[in-house]
């Protein structure tokens, strides 16, 4: 199998690498590249826990081929905080308790943030359909509102 | 210092009950955390599972010498590499059938074979290549109907347990139980109103984000390590090694980050296969579950089928309580009726009470647990019945409950003699809440319900070493699910009286610590955290005597206080306290390292009580509901940090909106199901909900230091019937099949608009 070569700018930083043509992006970051911070829940879109963005437009990456992030610029959740510095996002998910087992919290973080680069100032409408996309099983979504909520006020002041 | 257990309710906390930042935060939010299918090692292959797509069939013969030929693959298990270790362990030779069929697939998804690969590619063409010759049988998966004479019979081996006499003839039916006191029949003779219904609730999944997976290296020497997501890594080393005829301390198992579990990581599935795979192919084997593979081949619950008959008095007093709950459990024995019917009636005081289960088996998965097994379908028939005793008697349903409700002294339905319970002070601070008095709005109805779960102790063993900074280091053996490290670290920072932050917790494995019992029955907290109290305080013991040596004074005249050893009184002498960074610091000087540590049976695990409140809206048109409010209050004990505690307060609360309203397996008559995937069953998403009000209350449990009781289970007892309750109101007719999914809403109000 001949491989496919592929040149992308993963948070900032310029990355290529050789996938096969039926491999999807988040394998391609899980298992080649050592991004393990996209999950896997469903592989079918479902859950909202490989979440990406691809251009800045939220992407589930278990959707999207490696091949197509040919000359794209993918933000994962190693790209979120500001070298020891956490993204607002980050640092009000933790002090709101905002998850509990963790698996969801790299998505609905990387989904929280691209909802905020949009609406700076959303409702609690606006979050709850903004992060309609990302399961949650543990908190029942309640203090992840509070978080984003939260971080979205800090962010309108700073 | 004694060992003392007892809590001091009079205690002035310093950190526990307050909300610090969790240790493991940060890896959580920056990615950095390892979860289950996080991890690789040099030279691993990729294992995957081929799956029977018959819901019942004799396998003839199975033919791997086509895949084994394929390049690129390097081991192939089937049931020939598993044989019988069991030696007459029933419920271990079940694990055995279940995580590879023997002569029969006994539900859709059952192993079959298992193949590892250089990559996932090979191995995906290899279980193609696969040849494995069915005999289709007949098959069953609904509860009723595998109960019948006439219903195909899975196991030879069943003739039902706990009926006189023992029957002749192979069932599905593997165990009658019976719970209760008092008669019954004579209670019902008492009653100026009796209401009797049955109803019917469908399987669902716990639904943990993160699918099982597992990293097992193993090598021809007989060693072997496992990398898991699980809730009891103690319990995978020892069943593996059990399963693989390997002796325990030779397999080393390490617990992952888990990414969800709610009871279904309590057992093992792909563990001993990966073990398999990895020992023949003497390479390390990766297998990570699809989600078609959570759902077909995990362990969902049980569906039900529950009669429920209750009689009042006319002034509203319970004369009498009759339940029969039948639950199927999949192709296994060990459904959670049990469960189900001690705790049935659990919330309420009863002269004459009656719980009747049976536990059948059908074609479909073998059920795990699922967050206080088997109790929100029973709280669900019979909180629905009382609601509507409740109104047929004219009195309002909060105060129908507060006159039947157990407390203490109540001899309870399932035998034990309660001890200081909340159940009374949920109900009176429901009656006082706001959403109590909140108007309603159109097509909108409000619903409650109590709801009760024993709780768990369990094997615990802790160790907590004091380093030479007076930092603590503190392992435990019960995988963090939710938040505990953080509560471990309040604990132990309480008891010793340093900073929260000079505690770290970390999850051992199981070569580095002594045998912990499954993070379930919601122990932890209460139980790891009693070991952790215990061990802080036998290193805070040893740490007096220390003091001791360094001023030369007996052991007995020191005394220890808020992280200062100090001298007793006046005559013990007159020395400055000592920190315990300064102890440390002399350690290797007075004796050598300080550590603390427990091992016990954790025992006195205190029951746990809730109440909710639920607002819905039923729209006519469509039958789609809404959940508009709703309020959980619940007894914890003592919150040692009350964010996590109100977090599995809302989260069982939603688990439970989900099962209400939309969550179900589908079986087609084929056997097989038909909505394995999140988008065709349908867990709550953020859009669906409203914010989880909370109240937390604190009875303090008499068994545990601090009175902590377990929270995680409670949460999801009462939610079915509170919202069955506000949705029969809302509609204006009783909803007795869950889910309350639109086609069963609009099909309830076209028998009402019949009836009227």
């Amino acid at each position: 199998m001949s491989g496919i070569h592929v040149t992308t700018k993963i948070n900032g930083d310029v990355v290529e690498y050789v996938c096969e043509a039926d491999e999807t992006l988040l394998d391609v970051l899980r298992n080649r590249l050592g991004l393990t911070g996209a999950k896997e829940g469903c592989s079918t879109g479902d859950c909202g826990a490989c979440s990406v963005t691809v251009d800045g437009r939220l992407t589930c990456s278990c959707l999207v081929l490696g091949a197509e992030a040919d000359g794209a610029e993918i933000g994962t959740i190693e790209g979120m905080a500001d070298g020891e510095k956490l993204h607002p996002l980050q640092r009000k998910f933790l002090e709101h308790a905002a998850l509990q087992c963790g698996i969801c919290t790299p998505g609905i973080l990387v989904a929280a943030k691209a909802l905020l680069e949009k609406n700076p100032k959303p409702t609690e409408t606006d979050v709850r359909f903004g992060l309609a996309g990302n399961l949650c099983r543990c908190t029942g979504y309640d203090k992840i509102v509070r978080a984003v909520m939260d971080a979205a006020q800090e962010m309108r002041r700073a | 210092m004694p060992l003392d257990s007892r809590p001091d309710t009079k205690r002035n906390f310093s950190v526990v009950g307050t909300r610090p930042l969790r240790p493991d935060g940060v890896d959580k939010v920056t990615g950095r955390a390892k979860f289950g299918a996080d991890a690789t090692a040099p030279g691993m292959l990729v294992g995957r599972i081929l799956r029977s797509p018959h819901a019942h069939a004799r396998i003839r013969k199975i033919d791997t010498s086509k895949a084994e030929r394929l390049a690129g693959v390097k081991a192939i298990v089937t049931r020939d590499d598993f044989p019988d270790h069991s030696d007459g362990d029933a419920a271990l030779y079940d694990v055995l059938y279940n995580i590879m069929a023997r002569e029969k697939a006994l539900y859709e998804g059952h192993a079959v074979a298992a193949v590892a690969a250089v990559d996932a590619r090979t191995a995906r063409e290899a279980l193609k290549l696969i040849k494995i010759d069915y005999e289709v049988l007949p098959h069953v998966t609904d509860v009723d109907e595998a109960m019948k004479a006439s219903a195909p019979v899975l196991h030879s081996t069943i003739f039902t347990d706990g009926v006189e006499p023992k029957p002749k003839k192979a069932s599905n039916i593997v165990r009658r139980y019976e719970f209760g006191h008092g008669d019954v029949e004579a209670g019902f003779k008492k009653a100026d109103i009796i209401v009797e219904r049955t109803f019917k609730t469908e399987a669902t999944h716990q639904g943990y984000i993160e699918p099982h997976a597992c990293l097992a290296n193993a090598g021809p020497d007989g060693q072997a390590e496992l990398w898991v997501c699980t809730q009891g890594h103690f319990m995978v080393r020892d069943t593996c090694a059990r399963l693989l005829g390997m002796d325990i301390s030779k397999l080393r198992v390490t617990a992952s980050e888990i990414g969800g579990g709610f009871g279904g990581k309590t057992t093992v599935f792909i563990e001993p296969v990966a073990l398999a795979l990895s020992r023949k192919a003497n390479r390390p084997v990766k297998i990570v579950m699809s989600r078609e593979e959570v759902f077909k081949a995990t362990g969902p619950t049980a569906s039900t089928s529950i009669d429920v008959k209750i009689g009042v008095t006319k002034d509203g007093r319970i004369t009498a309580a009759d339940a029969a709950l039948r639950y199927q459990g999949g192709a296994f024995p060990g459904s959670p009726v049990e469960f189900g019917a001690m705790s049935a009636f659990a919330c309420y005081d009863l002269e004459n009470v009656r719980a009747v289960g049976y536990d059948v088996v059908t074609n479909r998965p073998k059920q795990a647990a699922y967050r206080a097994p088997g109790a929100p379908m029973a709280a669900f028939a019979v909180e629905s019945v009382v609601e509507e005793l409740a109104k047929k008697v004219g009195m309002a349903p909060i105060d129908f409950r507060i006159k039947n409700a157990a407390r203490e002294g109540t001899k309870s339905s399932y035998g034990p003699t309660y001890g200081p319970i909340g159940l009374l002070p949920t109900l009176e601070k429901a009656k006082q809440h706001p959403h109590f008095k909140a108007p309603l709005g159109p097509n909108q109805g409000r619903g409650m319900a109590c709801g009760f779960w024993f709780n768990f102790g369990g094997q615990t063993c802790v160790s907590l070493n004091i380093n030479n900074d007076g930092t603590a280091a503190l392992s435990v053996g019960t995988p963090d699910i939710g938040g505990s490290r953080a509560s471990m670290c309040l604990m132990a920072a309480e008891e010793l009286g340093i900073p929260y932050d000079k505690v770290r917790a970390i999850v051992a494995d199981t070569s580095s610590l002594g045998y912990n019992d499954v993070t379930d029955g919601s122990r932890t907290t209460f139980a790891t955290g009693m070991a952790t109290i215990l061990a802080a305080r036998d290193a805070s013991k040893k740490l007096t005597a220390r003091a001791a040596q360094i001023w030369g004074i007996p052991a007995e005249a020191v005394t220890w206080e808020k992280g200062f050893a100090k001298p007793a009184g006046a005559n013990a002498g007159n020395f400055p306290p000592l920190s315990i960074a300064e102890i440390a610091a002399q350690a290797g000087a007075t004796g050598g390292p300080i550590a603390g540590h427990h091992e016990y049976s954790a025992d006195g695990a205190g029951v746990s009580f809730a109440t909710h409140i639920c607002d819905a809206e039923v729209d006519p048109e469509t039958g789609a509901t809404k959940i508009v409010r709703y309020t959980v209050l619940q007894d914890a004990g003592k919150a040692v940090h009350p964010s996590y505690v109100e977090g599995q307060f809302q989260g069982g609360a939603v688990q439970g909106i989900g099962w209400a309203l939309n969550e179900e397996y589908i079986y087609g008559k084929d056997g097989r199901l038909q909505n394995a995937g999140f988008l065709d069953y349908r867990i709550p998403v953020c859009s669906d909900l409203p914010m989880i009000d909370t109240v937390i209350l604190e009875i303090p449990n008499p068994g545990h230091p601090y009175g902590v009781r377990g929270v995680g289970e409670t949460s999801i007892v009462p939610p079915l019937a509170a919202i069955a309750n506000a949705v029969s109101a809302a509609a204006g007719v009783r909803l007795i099949s869950l889910p309350m999914s639109p086609p069963r809403i609009l099909a309830a109000l076209d028998r009402k608009a019949a009836a009227e």
